[in-house]
């Protein structure tokens, strides 16, 4: 009898959560609403199913409860009845099929006229290229990969050099333009997912995949790898800007082809010297960094990072939270490196500094660092050497108390949380794996033993 | 012919007299039982804390700091590996399995005690290297369950050093504990029968456990290649399921490898693997519902060719877990079509059931509770499954919440909601006591309503969009602030089924010790493992002579006698003939 009670109420509250709950799909924004579609179709067929069959158990659970004398029916079989139910059953489920396998039929062939861009992914970011002019993509391969052609590009591929190039987890897209997204992998499984455009394809390594959509509301929309990829898969995000047909081609037309990145100017150390000047005074002259205005030692540090740091205080992207005080300082210094030259000379120029290992400031438990350092070690390196591949400076050997005031800057968000920052917001969810407050001197602690 | 009449003079002849023989290196079918269902279940309550640990970090992710990226996805992959694997795999078949087919089918034993032995020994020394796996350098692997290459063997992921290779080994132990488990099972039903018992008269349990013995041991060599396949690529450098790689800057040695053709291998295991689990749950539900009903089974014949059709479509179904894995997309044609076929014979399944409490004489005991519960959990499991089969609707859908949803609804809920059913079932037999009653209802209850609670919501997270197997979800534009709040109701709702957990284990405890003294046949059941000599059954089940059998299971309120049940053994009274004339008794 209460187990009667019990599924009523958790039909109707099945029904009611249902209907009521503010958990449901989100606004679509592409031209799938068919699949949206086949989902409605599917949700009516098996709830008429769901309450029919609970109710129908219900009603008998109570008529047919034990009562003193009562004794069951004798029916091994009715055919007839039998029959009768798998043909119901045999047309709800063709009707939940059909549509389905229609819509598959739409979502396997591309429209001739779609757009081809290609999302990379790779352990634990996107970067996407365009075929460029010739409309051609050029071949690519592992074994090219390298910091300064992080797509893997064959150099001695006349189709690839035309290739736009976008090393960056955002995409911007075309608006109402169908789109053709290629799918490749360098390392493991990824999956290519924007919850709005409700299709999804895997990336799978040695392979090609592949989804097709039209973005039919401008906006931005993250990308969210939906294929476990490794201990940073939930911090593997994008974004797919769709803009105006108009506001696209302007942004188009600023991206890099792969012959001009491979055109950067060769920073020239001695040139640098004399740019260096102006840094001196907070970096200092060996670039070892100075506690006492803030600034952090430089000398040591990858150059592809210094590069992307330089380009985020140019463009805003840090010193512009009002709350970081010492970028704030840092973002006019930069503008003296606006001229790639100059800028390249420079980077070049702190290269050639002495990597003397700075004086320690934090200390605190290092064994219990050492355990909370394995995570952070799948990026940085066991070594905290830095990785190019994960987009990980180095940390060993730099200032450890401008490491401690990084990692509590981007637990609330002071860094990382620029819109454009899309590494930074990587740290920003990787920094909340340190939950209590000793965890930040632990870790620096094991940090400076290596 | 099933029937060896030699059977009869076996009395006393091979009865253990030592306690190592009788409890420790036993070959009695029944001791073996009880060994894998302790194992199974101690292993389980591991998976379960797992499963804890990973709910407080989803609902409170800045709360806990000893859950980290690392040791979360770790327990992300053991706990789902101990559960479909060696909890609910290992309790059917090795448990119930042992312990069911012999009495049910009135045979004295397994046809080969000694390798059954094996098996259970096997079997515990793959949970040993499992759990191992968390003490070697890097601890256990973090790949997921579904253990998907290149990531389970590359370094991005926790444990891909030692852990991974002992999961692997871990696994392929298994695979040889169920293989000489398993040709015992299938021997057995088709060998060692006793009189009159005809392949159409077995009780459903026998027949679930039957038909999934079957799928294991033709569905578990795929996962053995793939493991040893993996091992391989892991230890000596070959490229089965890898391509060239960069990995974490650094290019790997590997080329022309294939990571599907991994996929393919596991879910060709995977799939039928699923209706491992539920067949036998299938199979002792319906005695469950027929018994405690007083009512036949409806449709006896076409619940056995359900069985045999799932069983066989288990087979042509694997790639509907991978419509979105980059295999060639016309595969999705053909799998959503076979996937939605099985929905046929799956659903004839629950109208029987249903229409077994219809007219029936429905005794609300401890075991039907639980029965009664699984058809409504199966329902909404088996419902959602329709939507995840159905290639399009897939789209959405996959690799987020609603899948977690859909599978811990149909194949964690359900074949457990059955589990403890059974067991509370046949505490009796298994211990001479009955299982104390509150106790066991109030397990139920919060078992039933427990999970509901957890896994309702969680499908509408899924159609949100929020991905599974995330560790946080940071600032996710489209994931309001209201889904946090439901992965702690979440959370909350998974400890409160936990502790349940506790009072099943609590009950388990008391009632061994202080438990009323149960009746032979206390449920008045018609099955032969009820009829036997002595509660519990002693070592070679039958005392002398083997039982005879002269009806089919479900004898149960049958008209004219005065008794509504009529156990297998009973010959034919006079008068039942004409019933059996008029198409009114099955035989």
């Amino acid at each position: 009898m209460a187990l009667a009670v019990a599924i009523v109420l958790l039909v109707i509250g099945s029904l009611v959560f249902h209907f009521l709950s503010p958990w449901y799909f989100t606004p679509i924004a592409s031209n799938w609403s068919t699949i949206d579609f086949t989902v409605d179709v599917t949700f009516w067929v098996t709830g008429i199913v769901f309450v029919g069959i609970n109710l129908f158990s219900a009603w008998a659970i109570v008529k047919y409860r034990h009562r003193k004398g009562h004794k069951a029916h004798y029916e091994p079989e009715n055919k007839k009845l039998e029959i009768w139910l798998t043909v119901v059953t045999s047309v709800g489920v063709a009707a939940m099929l059909a549509p389905g396998l229609v819509v598959w039929g739409d979502f396997i062939n591309v429209p001739e006229n779609a757009l081809r861009f290609e999302a990379l992914g790779k352990q634990w970011h996107w970067s996407y290229r365009l075929p460029g002019d010739d409309g051609e993509f050029g071949a690519t391969e592992v074994r090219h990969m390298s910091v300064d052609n992080p797509f893997g590009m064959d150099p001695e591929d006349p189709a690839g050099q035309d290739d736009i190039l976008i090393a960056d987890p955002v995409m911007h897209l075309p608006l109402g333009q169908p789109v053709h997204a290629l799918l490749r992998s360098t390392d493991v499984l990824h999956n290519f997912t924007v919850p709005q455009f409700r299709v999804k394809m895997d990336l799978v390594p040695g392979m090609v995949t592949y989804q097709w959509f039209t973005p039919e509301r401008t906006g931005t929309y993250e990308i969210l790898c939906e294929e476990l990829c490794g201990i940073g898969h939930f911090a593997m995000r994008g974004k797919v800007i769709v803009d105006e047909v108009g506001d696209w081609e302007e942004w188009l037309a600023q991206q890099p082809t792969f012959a001009e990145t491979q055109a950067r100017p060769v920073g020239d150390a001695a040139a640098g010297a004399a740019n260096y000047a102006v840094c001196t005074a907070c970096h200092g002259a060996q670039g070892e960094g100075l506690l006492a205005l803030n600034a952090p030692k430089i000398a040591g540090q990858e150059d592809w990072y210094m590069r992307r740091q330089i380009a985020n205080y140019l463009n805003g992207v840090r010193g512009s939270d009002p709350r970081d005080i010492f970028a704030l300082q840092m973002a006019p210094m930069a503008i003296v490196l606006t001229n790639p030259t100059v800028r390249e000379n420079v980077i070049a120029y702190i290269q050639t500094l002495p990597d003397e290992p700075p004086e320690q400031t934090i200390f605190g438990d290092v064994e219990r660092g050492a355990e909370l350092y394995t995570t952070c070690a799948f990026c940085h390196g066991a070594e905290a050497e830095g990785i190019w591949s994960t987009n990980a400076p180095r940390l060993a050997g730099m200032s450890d108390w401008y490491l401690a005031r990084q990692l509590e800057n981007f637990q609330q968000g002071i860094r990382g949380g620029h819109e454009a920052d899309v590494y930074g917001d990587q740290m920003y969810m990787m920094a909340n794996i340190l939950k209590d407050e000793d965890a930040i001197n632990d870790i620096i602690a094991y940090i400076n033993t290596l | 012919m099933a029937y060896v009449a030699i059977a009869d003079r076996d009395h006393h002849l091979h009865d253990p007299d030592t306690f190592i023989t009788k409890y420790i290196w036993s070959q009695d079918h029944k001791v073996i039982a009880i060994q894998y269902g302790v194992v199974a279940i101690g292993v389980g309550l591991v998976a379960l804390a797992l499963s804890l640990l990973m709910r407080l970090q989803i609902g409170f992710p800045d709360v806990f700091p000893f859950m980290t990226p690392y040791n979360y996805y770790q327990f992300v992959t053991t706990h789902g590996m101990i559960m479909v694997i060696y909890l609910l795999t290992a309790l059917f078949l090795g448990g119930f399995g042992n312990y069911l087919i012999p009495l049910m089918c009135g045979a004295r034993d397994m046809v080969f005690p000694y390798m059954n032995m094996l098996s259970f020994w096997v079997y515990l020394l793959s949970v040993i290297v499992l759990i191992a796996s968390f003490f070697v350098p890097g601890g256990a692997t973090g790949a997921g369950w579904t253990l998907y290459p290149p990531q389970a063997v590359l370094e991005g992921t926790p444990g891909s050093d030692w852990g991974i290779v002992l999961m692997l080994v871990s696994l392929a132990i298994f695979i040889v504990a169920f293989t000489m488990g398993g040709l015992n099972y299938v021997t057995t039903v088709l060998q060692a029968r006793c009189r009159g018992m005809t392949l159409m008269r077995m009780p459903l349990s026998v027949w679930g456990i039957f038909v999934a013995t079957i799928l294991g041991l033709l569905a578990f060599p795929a996962l053995f290649v793939a493991a040893i396949m993996m091992v391989l690529d892991r230890l000596i450098g070959t490229s089965f399921f890898m391509p060239a790689l960069l990995s974490l800057g650094e290019t790997t040695a590997t080329t022309g490898g294939s990571p599907i053709l991994f996929q393919h291998l596991f879910w060709f295991f995977g799939h039928p693997e699923v209706y491992i689990v539920a067949l036998p749950a299938f199979g002792i539900v319906s005695d469950l519902l027929s018994t405690h009903a007083r009512k036949n089974i409806f449709g006896y014949r076409m619940m056995i060719w359900a069985i045999v059709a799932i069983g066989a479509l288990s087979f042509v179904v694997w790639a509907h877990h991978m419509y979105v894995s980059g295999m060639n997309p016309y595969f999705g044609f053909f799998f959503a079509t076979t996937t939605l076929i099985i929905a046929v014979p799956t659903a004839i399944k629950v109208y029987n059931w249903v229409l077994t409490l219809w007219r029936g004489d429905i005794h609300f005991t401890l075991p039907m509770l639980w029965a009664t519960g699984f058809i409504f959990t199966f329902i909404h499991g088996g419902l959602t499954g329709l939507f995840l089969g159905n290639v399009t609707v897939d789209l959405p859908l996959s690799d987020t919440y609603f899948v977690i949803g859909h599978f811990h609804m149909v194949m964690g809920v359900s074949p457990v909601m059955v589990l403890f059913g059974a067991i509370y079932h046949w505490f009796p037999k298994i211990t001479g006591r009955m299982a104390n009653d509150v106790l066991g209802k109030i397990h139920f209850w919060m078992t039933f309503l427990g999970t509901y609670a957890i896994y309702l919501p969680m499908h509408y997270l899924g159609i949100l969009g929020m991905p599974r197997r995330y560790y946080d979800y940071g600032q996710t534009d489209f994931i309001p602030e209201s889904a946090l709040g439901v992965n702690q109701g979440i959370t909350i709702a998974a400890i409160v089924v936990a502790t349940a957990q506790l009072i099943f284990l609590v009950n388990v405890a008391y009632s061994l010790w202080k438990g009323k003294r149960a009746d032979p046949n206390p449920w008045r059941a018609t099955t032969l493992e009820w009829q036997t000599p002595d509660t519990p059954p002693k070592h070679g089940n039958w005392g002398p002579k083997l039982p005879e059998v002269h009806r089919w299971a479900y004898d149960y309120s049958v008209p004219g006698d005065e008794e509504d049940f009529i156990p297998q053994n009973h010959p034919i009274k006079p008068g039942e003939e004409s019933l059996r004339n008029a198409g009114v008794s099955r035989e």
